[in-house]
């Protein structure tokens, strides 16, 4: 009946435990980020620091969300690539996309 | 030939013959895991657009406090999102996004504690941990609606133009917060995003109801809450992205 490999329950009548400490101790670290990204908003100056010390924390909060709540952690090696590889494409278009901006920027500011 | 008999009686097993599994995930969840890859190529391709607007725009490079709305420059988002329900007028930067986006990641919690209660085929805390997600889940539409009704409404200063006039608020096309393009940008990434936690909202009352009726026990586990599950947690993803590069860059 039970086609879940982790566990093979059978009956409701003893359901095991919940172990759920791996989780809260994820939800706290998600918390402590982004009260340290609020941390950095208010008591630093804007600039191209700040907002790599944000870039930084958000890619954190990601691998904690896609590592432990997505689980894909603990999937096989395949899988893992499968999904991260095509991702790179993603930062190919932003390093791409924003020196066309900024290019774009400087010519309409320079030569009208 | 006596060949053929052999392999009739054997089950081919080698590489291509079919029947692996490489990847050691059901097709349901590597079909959602692909989904989310594409869906992750959309935002991800709306957040760059983000950033190439602004960059083709003059920042605001003057001191915070003398800040002033101007379609001149990008604003600087602490003075856009500032308002907060039953404060009015008060200043609170980015207090309302940090209390949706404290909404969104306990309910990404709740959801994988429902995952979690699926592996131990515990029906009631399934129940529990989804009906604690879809109260969240709703909770951050309902705050999404009031900061877009905010938003579309504007505050009393409005936006002093070069003939004297003042607009207010923001629709696609006049925006006292900035250039028209922010207002846009803002309306379609948000929205999308808020599109898809409704979906998610919806997803999440349908495998609800499965569980009540115990569709799920029935079939011997609870694999549709987990694929559900990835979508919701994909969502939070594309928040905490969001928050970064809208709210706080």
């Amino acid at each position: 009946m039970a086609h879940h490999s982790d566990n093979d329950m059978h009956h409701t009548g003893d359901i095991p435990e919940p172990q759920t400490r791996g989780i809260w101790k994820t939800f706290f670290i998600l918390v402590a980020i982004t009260a340290l990204e609020f941390v950095f908003a208010f008591f630093m100056e804007a600039g191209t620091a700040r907002n790599v010390i944000f870039i930084i924390l958000t890619l954190f909060k990601a691998f904690y969300i896609v590592a432990e709540f997505m689980h894909l952690k603990h999937e096989t090696k395949a899988l893992i690539w499968t999904i991260m590889i095509p991702l790179a494409l993603i930062v190919w278009l932003m390093v791409a996309l924003l020196a066309e901006g900024s290019y774009y920027f400087e010519s309409i500011t320079n030569y009208f | 030939m006596s060949s053929t008999s052999t392999t009739l009686e054997k089950p081919n097993s080698g590489t291509w013959d079919g029947g692996n599994e490489p990847l050691k995930a059901s097709y349901g969840k590597l079909m959602m895991w692909f989904f989310l890859l594409s869906d992750a190529f959309t935002f991800g391709a709306f957040l760059i657009v983000y950033g190439l607007s602004r960059h083709t725009h003059l920042p605001y490079n003057g001191e915070p406090e003398a800040f002033a709305f101007s379609q001149q420059w990008w604003p600087i988002p602490e003075k856009v999102y500032n308002a907060f329900p039953g404060l009015h007028g008060m200043d609170l930067p980015l207090a309302f996004v940090a209390l949706m986006t404290m909404i969104l990641i306990l309910s990404s919690v709740t959801m994988v504690l429902a995952v979690e209660a699926g592996h131990r085929m515990d029906k009631n805390d399934v129940q529990k941990w989804l009906l604690w997600t879809i109260l969240f889940g709703a909770t951050f539409l309902g705050c999404q609606a009031w900061e877009w009704a905010h938003f579309i409404t504007g505050d009393e200063e409005g936006m002093l133009l070069a003939d004297g006039s003042r607009i207010f608020g923001a629709n696609l096309t006049v925006n006292q917060y900035g250039p028209p393009l922010f207002a846009d940008l803002f309306f379609f990434i948000t929205g999308f995003h808020g599109t898809h936690v409704f979906s998610g909202v919806v997803l999440l009352i349908m495998i609800f109801i499965n569980t009540v009726n115990g569709v799920y026990h029935k079939r011997g586990h609870y694999e549709m809450v987990e694929k559900v599950g990835l979508y919701w947690h994909f969502v939070d993803l594309v928040w905490v992205f969001v928050f970064t590069f809208f709210y706080l860059i």
